[in-house]
């Protein structure tokens, strides 16, 4: 057994336990004792805390303890939070308080902690908190934090700035000064949040006996958090374990160190008594992540036939009040604009501000949607302008396969130089087309037309850096009752981690997936972890496992031929069996193998046999493997409602070697509904005064059943040079040039009105604001 | 505290509740069953629907003292006791209808209450319209469409597929 797992469409180990409700999420830890806390958080986008009372809460019954700032541990309440993420462009105050003490920045910033018997009780007396405030001026828009003499969005800060970076190569001035062609766009993106169904929560319970402290967080870092935490508490990090159990969603937001995630333990410490703080929803629209607003202007320069000869301009991200990731979001955004296409000069310039709301971080996608949402527009606008196909005017200038590895000229955020691995784009291209019908679309856009219905197609096409490094680490153990250990800090959030660990260790051990036991996100699996974003876990930790799994069977072989008193050449291996092929035949299981590898009295090792039959492997990727794809979109828009309607939604996804289609096809299904809702539904509001204005699902729209298409996906499998799987990251191609295809094909189908999209969500009443500002609607109606 | 006598999953309870708890709190802290999820507090994501009386209804905007004498059914309380599972999760992991799985015991309790109570059979557009109170965020929805246009014959004992591919 085992042979042919890789790249089996095989259901999920992880399903059985998720459908019969024994999932084991943050919230579902109940431990004997545990209090529950809940957060008093700042109502106000800009305020001075000039007085804080918290006799009255104190005293309701049931309430344990109320912690402000000043109860929190030294490391947490003398200094801000650490900048994990630094690079030399930062500026400005960057971080927050574990707990505010004199100033709040952002609606929900944390005030105080309330521990109560229960989460009911918590929150009774966290109403009871008085807080005086001296309520500030406060920047709700990015484009106001950067004007001269703007509002201060923090007091600590001479100005709104928090990073100004530059991203360029070849001589873009030559490029536009001799241009047949320039054409200039200027595009205001909005993206949400990542919006898991699991909000955050953080459970932790300290051992007096062992004086072991255990969280459990629904995070994508754990080993990040046990990091960060031992600072915090000033503990030694081996008394520190902290578990991602069962994680409700994560798509970035989750990735990052809270607050929360230091005061819920600290305040465990301080009690002795088991702690737990869920949040809700409507503190999750408040105090989790987001990804938000970013103004693009942008120049593209071509020849007369269409070829891009340089692309330049300027982008603006609001980071909100905080930059907890450091510039990660940005900066990937600003290497993502070149894509799959020949462009022969390339300058950027960025500029990161604060406003006074809360922080930004990756969101699915991490910066690159709104990336390819500039460099397919500016295609699009180049392409109506010269009166070039579309599809015709990429194919112009699309990488062909011949010049990979191709290098780009930029650096990557892993300090690598961006060189495209492997990858057809223009295969990929043409097959997502082909499945499309792009061919046959005028015609049957005309037969729509003709009965008095609009509809639209658009293409994104993208290049993603995946697979990011140092290293994820995967350690593979023969237990001696033969079941196989497979352990990571990899942290899953629904990807099915581990059944792809457990397909690539069963084929490389020849064992079945039932004897495989996969531990993930649990800093006390393995020693070192990263966590799970930028599409990297089947990329550094899939090989990581099967590199282990294949120096495990090299011992399993050397032992077996040992006991066996044979060689190895005359063994096999046959569901979790070594057996001699000659002679008489004998067999022993890899269990009984590995009691003898375990240590056993009177039973010496060979020279250089290492104990256990057991491997540890932190593979280490020499640079980002980049997956590629294709989205063609076919939509009809109502013009009388605004509403749009999928007809078609097409696929073709680079992601190299598939270890589980069906998962792979999962994920760019979901990615897909994910971009849906970027491009059509999902706005995060906030008033003048930074208040944000949509708390929960009633106000900022999911999509749901009905608002979701199903995706055609189509495979090409170039595999990636970088890894011996030949894998690529596959988590985020079905977002990445989503709102890109569709905003295209929302303009094509109102083509007949002129209609220019230059922005995105593209909600009804948006879509019937840009028609009734339509030279078409207005030459009919005026 | 007032009391509440209700059967969940076949099993009778008699349970102490403030007049704020919810039906949810209740299934989840004083039964101990955490297989119901809550996603949203505020009734649009579905996470926590359970049935009641066999009808389902989203257990976060229910309080506990309103199901008093009900039966309640939750997502625990669909396998055989051999294990064996409830056609409708059988058909979401045949057809990878689940990612994270947070949504699930809800979207699944809600779609057996979907193909119950459409005995003549499911097009694609009424799956879809019957999740309109169910969230997911991960998996885009089709799987779980092609789940219980699947589960819908084997619940009904027909050999025939409904609709939706």
């Amino acid at each position: 057994m085992g042979a042919g797992m890789i790249g089996a469409r095989v259901q999920r180990l992880e399903d059985p336990t998720l459908l019969t409700g024994r999932g084991q999420y943050t919230d579902d830890v109940h431990l004997p004792g545990m209090l529950h806390g809940c957060f008093l958080r700042s109502p106000h986008g800009h305020a001075k805390i000039l007085r804080v009372d918290t006799t009255a809460a104190a005293a309701l019954a049931g309430v344990e303890r109320i912690f402000l700032a000043a109860d929190l541990p030294p490391a947490m309440r003398a200094r801000r939070m650490p900048m994990l993420l630094p690079n030399p462009t930062l500026l400005g105050h960057l971080t927050q308080f574990c707990l505010a003490t004199d100033e709040v920045c952002y609606v929900g910033e944390p005030v105080a902690f309330v521990v109560a018997a229960t989460r009911p009780l918590a929150e009774d007396a966290a109403a009871l908190i008085e807080v005086e405030y001296e309520v500030l001026a406060a920047i709700s828009d990015v484009r106001d934090a950067v004007a001269p003499g703007a509002t201060l969005a923090c007091s600590a800060d001479t100005d709104n700035i928090a990073s100004v970076f530059v991203q360029k190569y070849g001589d873009i001035d030559a490029a536009f000064a001799s241009a047949p062609h320039v054409f200039y766009e200027t595009l205001w993106q909005h993206r949400g949040g990542g919006m898991a169904m699991e909000c955050r929560g953080v459970a932790a319970t300290h051992d007096p006996v062992s004086d072991r402290l255990t969280v459990w967080s629904s995070t994508q870092t754990p080993h990040l958090g046990r990091r960060t935490l031992a600072d915090f508490l000033a503990r030694d990090p081996e008394t520190i374990r902290v578990i991602a159990p069962d994680v409700g969603g994560g798509f970035g937001p989750k990735a990052i160190y809270y607050p929360e995630e230091a005061v819920i333990p600290a305040a465990a410490l301080a009690l002795g008594r088991p702690v737990k703080w869920i949040e809700d929803r409507r503190e999750h629209f408040l105090a989790a992540s987001q990804e938000r607003d970013q103004l693009w202007t942008m120049d593209i320069a071509l020849d007369a036939d269409g070829r891009l000869r340089g692309v330049r301009g300027t982008m603006l991200h609001d980071t909100g009040a905080y930059i907890p990731w450091g510039i990660i979001m940005p900066f990937i955004a600003s290497v993502t604009v070149p894509g799959p296409y020949v462009l022969p000069a390339f300058h950027l310039e960025t500029t990161v501000a604060y406003t006074n709301k809360v922080a930004t971080s990756p969101v699915r996608g991490a910066g690159r949607p709104p990336a390819v949402f500039a460099m397919e527009r500016l295609l699009d606008r180049a392409a109506a302008e010269l009166g070039i196909d579309q599809a015709e005017i990429r194919r112009r200038n699309l990488i062909a396969a011949d010049q990979m590895p191709y290098k780009v000229g930029l650096t990557f955020r892993d300090g690598k130089p961006v060189v495209y691995d492997s990858g057809d784009y223009p295969r990929c291209h043409e097959m997502a087309l082909t499945a499309a019908d792009w061919s046959g679309f005028p015609a049957r856009q005309a037969a729509a037309r003709a009965e008095g219905r609009y509809i639209g197609i658009g293409i994104g096409n993208y290049v993603e850096g995946t697979g990011l490094g140092p290293f994820e680490g995967v350690t593979v153990r023969v237990q001696a009752n033969g079941k196989i250990s497979v352990l990571t800090g990899a942290a899953p959030q629904g990807q099915g981690h581990k059944t792809m660990f457990a397909q690539i260790v069963a084929e490389r051990l020849s064992v079945n997936l039932d004897d495989i036991i996969v531990t993930v996100g649990d800093t006390a699996a393995i020693a070192n972890g990263v966590g799970t974003f930028a599409s990297r876990i089947t990329a550094n930790a899939g090989p990581s496992a099967s590199i282990a799994a294949i120096a495990v069977r090299s011992q399993i072989l050397k032992l077996g031929a040992m006991v066996l008193e044979t060689t190895e050449d005359q063994l096999e291996l046959v569901d979790g069996q070594v057996r001699a092929i000659s002679g008489n035949r004998r067999g022993i299981s890899y269990g009984d193998l590995a009691r003898f590898a375990q240590g056993m009295p009177g039973f010496s090792f060979e020279p250089g046999q290492t104990p256990g039959l057991e491997q540890t492997h932190y593979f280490t990727p020499p640079q980002a493997a980049y997956c590629n794809g294709t989205h063609v979109v076919t939509l009809e828009v109502d013009i009388g409602t605004g509403g749009v309607t999928f007809l078609d939604y097409v696929v073709a996804h680079d992601s190299g070697t598939l270890i589980n289609p069906l998962m792979v096809d999962g994920q760019i299904q979901g990615g897909v509904a994910h971009g849906v809702g970027n491009a059509l539904l999902e706005w995060m509001g906030y008033d003048a005064n930074a208040q944000p204005i949509t708390t929960s699902f009633a106000d900022y729209l999911l999509p749901m059943a009905t608002d979701v298409p199903p995706v055609r996906g189509l495979h090409i499998e170039s595999p990636s040079p970088l890894n011996p799987l030949g894998v690529k990251g596959a988590g985020e191609g079905g977002t990445i040039p989503a709102m890109a295809a569709i905003g295209a094909a929302i303009e094509s189908a109102l083509s007949p009105f002129g209609v220019h999209v230059t922005d995105y969500p593209l909600t009804p009443p948006r879509i019937i604001a840009m028609l009734r500002n339509s030279p078409g609607w207005r030459a009919l109606h005026d | 505290m007032p009391q509440v006598s209700l059967t969940v999953n076949g099993k009778r309870h008699s349970v102490e509740v403030e007049g704020r708890t919810l039906l949810v709190e209740l299934l989840r802290e004083k039964i101990g069953l955490t297989g119901t999820h809550v996603g949203c507090d505020t009734s649009q994501c579905g996470a926590c629907v359970v049935q009641i009386d066999d009808k389902s209804v989203k257990s976060c905007t229910v309080l506990a003292l309103q199901v008093d004498g009900a039966s309640i059914t939750t997502i625990e309380g669909l396998a055989a006791a051999d294990g064996t599972l409830h056609p409708m999760q059988e058909m979401f992991r045949e057809h990878h209808a689940l990612q994270c799985g947070f949504c699930t015991p809800g979207m699944v309790m809600n779609a057996i209450d979907l193909v119950k109570t459409n005995p003549d059979g499911l097009t694609e557009e009424q799956i879809r319209h019957g999740l309109e109170g169910n969230l997911c965020r991960c998996t885009g929805y089709h799987n779980i469409v092609k789940a219980i246009a699947a589960a819908w014959p084997l619940m009904h004992g027909k050999k025939v597929p409904a609709a939706a591919e």
